[in-house]
């Protein structure tokens, strides 16, 4: 019998007053009773509009009857055949506007909790199953993957699983690109990510830390000195975006990649980092998006007091819902049709050598109304006449968006890309370059972690196709 | 088929000289980057597990033997804690080469002034660009005579050394720009002005070099973090844009640099990183004792 309760079975989290005080993880994850009984919620449709939302298709209806029954270990082996990284997309996927947001039952009532769900069978197979995969036999052909963040992960596991020499390269010290530098620790644990990770080493995928494509080595040479016969660019969209106001270069002034990077991957905010992070009493962040939650909600824990500065309104917000509501709860403040016209600098007069000259003393800002829909639909914010004021902030964090980094493209003769940088791939991820494949924020910009594995997995069955035909031709 | 050198992943001192009290040389084992490395061109290093990233710029390499040789000055907890490791030892991580190479090409005539440690950096230019058969002046200026470092080597690379110290102990007594104007002056044309040390140095030698429009290179190296273009905390002003030292650079038109607001974006973590040398040298104290 189906539980009609229209309302999900909540998450038990750390007290907002208790978890700004820490980076520990805020959900804490369903019991097995609150799985079983949010299993129980899903109607097993004709229709399933749910993987239809879901940009791997996991066929979740199964997994969920499974949940149902107590089955957390067969539930988990059918979410594992279409995605590689189900503990990191049950914790970061937006839900809403995919699985949850066709659900059924989200017509009348709340949908059910499919991302909790997910992070649950996720979590219980990490924690009860100690049993390694076992590693394919090797079927001898060489692919290497550029960029171990979500979508190089989820190309190299598909690849790995099929019995391909895989290697992948990575540009910092710590493997997992944004889901180790980016989303903090208290939204996904490093712990998993690092789990994850294991989990493909044990498939036999092999990762090289410090070895910047484009410097270190170039994809020609990976092609045609060290043997690989396709490579996958997942390098992601690093660059950040800067507004090109006055005083964006003042002290104090940082774009959410530099702050994120420094508490996330440098771990800042501990004693035995001997990375610094600026601590500021009060800290704007530009932006609307979930890096924009991700940073204020991290200078939250740092001891701020935080403002996210938006120039559309509550509703426009790109973030996550739950990442704002967690946000909000934090005591985050909101200033929605906002929007900064120039950071202004302290300047002691009197002191030249003063420290603290040159650095962000204020934010001019002016208030915003919504006018006709733009061309990407969303309502155009209009500057309103006389509405100039000040934002008492000594930080800025500027979270508008990030590029595709030029580094690869730069060093890759005859790899076509978009003006603003991303590669252009054909529906395979094929890029104009035989053999070079590419997904992910590299070709769309910024995107979501979900998105990026689903074109890793694309490119993953394209590239075994590319080099089983030309096995068969030289054969 | 290549395979990826062990070594690759040891990045092991293979060799340590201390250069003055508070510089340092050291070989790195780094096949890889050493097959890549250029003039101009720098790494990042991390010595520990909990480390911070931090970029040096490439004082030499060795193709053949796979090594890179980094000079630094011991100023913050990374470069204490770096001093006091030694040959044999292994860094946790070293990434590179980072950033563009010097533009050497059609060069005829260079003055290369390099100030302290900047002499590091300023030594593989002047090198270089001697043995391309360009006609090098180089000048180095150190605070004392103690602090002197690569003396020989200059003297080798360059068809004119000049030494200058603050307090006369060595070499000519007076700044790098005295003697870059005295060589001006004294009716030297010089195709271009290479100049690496100390941001208030560079400013000056860009102003003097300005009034003669002579176009002059600096090269710059402030706090960043990955060094791909990710963070943009080493960003910069360069002739009224934004540009990244990372990528961008380090090396860019010292005309155009505002040098300013380089100098004070460099003392963000002036506090903290005094704290944190200071813990770093009770550290080493301690064992010491």
């Amino acid at each position: 019998m189906a539980n009609m309760s229209l309302v999900k079975n909540p998450m038990n989290v750390q007290a907002p007053e208790e978890r700004i005080k820490n980076f520990n993880e805020v959900a804490l994850g369903y019991t097995e009773e609150q799985a079983i009984d949010e299993a129980k919620r899903c109607l097993n449709c004709k229709n399933r509009m749910c993987i239809a939302g879901c940009p791997v298709k996991i066929q979740i209806p199964d997994f969920i009857a499974k949940v149902a029954e107590g089955e957390f270990e067969e539930a988990y082996q059918i979410i594992l055949k279409q995605s590689s990284l189900p503990a990191v997309c049950g914790r970061v996927c937006p839900q809403e506007n995919q699985c949850e947001g066709r659900c059924v039952r989200g017509i009348k009532g709340e949908p059910v909790a499919i991302g909790r769900l997910e992070r649950f069978v996720a979590d219980y197979h990490n924690k009860n199953c100690q049993q390694k995969p076992q590693k394919p036999a090797k079927n001898g052909h060489r692919v290497a993957i550029i960029g171990s963040g979500p979508a190089g992960l989820s190309c190299a596991s598909d690849l790995a699983k099929k019995g391909y020499d895989v290697t992948i390269f990575e540009a910092l010290h710590t493997a997992g690109g944004v889901l180790v530098y980016g989303i903090p620790e208290f939204r996904l644990p490093k712990s998993i990510v690092k789990q994850e990770i294991d989990g493909l080493k044990a498939l036999g995928v092999q990762i090289k830390t410090n070895i910047v494509i484009g410097k270190t080595l170039s994809i020609e040479e990976l092609l045609h000195e060290y043997g690989f016969e396709a490579a996958f660019i997942g390098s992601g969209a690093g660059l950040p975006k800067f507004m090109n106001i006055p005083g964006e270069n003042l002290k104090g002034v940082f774009s959410a990649n530099e702050f994120l990077t420094r508490i996330n991957l440098m771990k800042a905010y501990t004693e035995n980092s001997d990375t610094p992070i600026q601590m500021c009493k009060k800290i704007a962040v530009v932006g609307g998006g979930n890096v924009a939650m991700d940073a204020a909600r991290c200078a939250r824990r740092l001891g701020a007091e935080v403002y996210v500065v938006y120039r559309r309104g509550m509703d426009e917000l790109p973030a996550r819902k739950e990442e704002v509501e967690h946000a909000i709860e934090e005591g985050v403040i909101f200033k929605t049709l906002t929007n900064p016209v120039e950071i202004l600098a302290y300047n002691n007069p009197d002191d030249k050598r003063d420290l603290r000259n040159m650095s962000v003393k204020g934010m001019k800002c002016v208030e915003m109304t919504l006018g006709e829909p733009d061309e990407s639909g969303r309502r155009r914010p209009v500057v309103k006449e006389g509405s100039e004021h000040i934002l008492d902030v000594e930080g800025v964090i500027m979270s508008l968006g990030t590029s595709p980094n030029p580094l690869i493209k730069s060093t890759t003769e005859g790899l076509e890309t978009e003006y603003w940088g991303g590669i252009i791939v054909d529906s395979n991820g094929l890029t104009s370059k035989e053999g070079i494949y590419a997904g992910g924020d590299a070709v769309t910009g910024s995107a979501t972690v979900i998105l990026a594995m689903g074109a890793g997995k694309t490119a993953a069955s394209a590239i075994d196709d590319y080099i089983q035909s030309k096995r068969k031709t030289l054969e | 088929m290549k395979e990826f050198d062990e070594g690759v992943h040891m990045y092991k001192i293979l060799n340590k000289r201390v250069l003055n009290p508070t510089v340092v040389l050291m070989d790195i084992e780094a096949p890889l980057v050493a097959k890549k490395a250029e003039p101009g061109q720098f790494i990042i290093l991390r010595t520990h597990e909990d480390g911070e990233r931090i970029p040096l710029t490439i004082a030499d390499f060795d193709r053949r033997r796979g090594t890179i040789t980094i000079i630094f000055q011991v100023v913050g907890a990374t470069t204490e804690r770096l001093s006091h490791m030694n040959k044999g030892d292994s860094l946790c991580d070293f990434v590179g080469p980072l950033g563009k190479k010097t533009h050497t090409d059609g060069l005829k005539k260079v003055a290369v002034v390099g100030g302290g440690v900047g002499c590091a950096i300023a030594y593989p230019v002047a090198k270089k660009l001697h043995s391309l058969g360009c006609e090098v002046h180089a000048i180095c200026g150190f605070r004392s005579k103690d602090l002197v470092i690569l003396e020989d080597e200059f003297k080798k690379s360059s068809s004119k050394f000049i030494l200058m110290s603050d307090d006369g102990t060595a070499g000519e007594k007076g700044l790098v720009t005295d003697a870059l104007k005295k060589l001006i002056e004294s009716g030297e044309k010089y195709d271009e002005v290479i100049t690496i040390g100390p941001l208030p140095m560079m400013k000056f030698v860009c102003l003097l070099t300005k009034e003669y429009r002579i176009k002059t290179v600096a090269s710059m190296n402030p706090i960043m973090i990955d060094g791909t273009g990710m963070c943009g905390g080493c960003r910069l002003t360069v002739g009224g844009k934004t540009v990244f030292a990372c990528v961008d650079g380090p090396e860019f038109d010292g005309h155009l640099i505002d040098f300013d607001e380089a100098m004070s974006r460099s003392n963000i973590y002036y506090k903290s990183e005094r704290k944190r040398h200071e813990d770093a040298c009770n550290l080493f104290k301690k064992e010491a004792e």
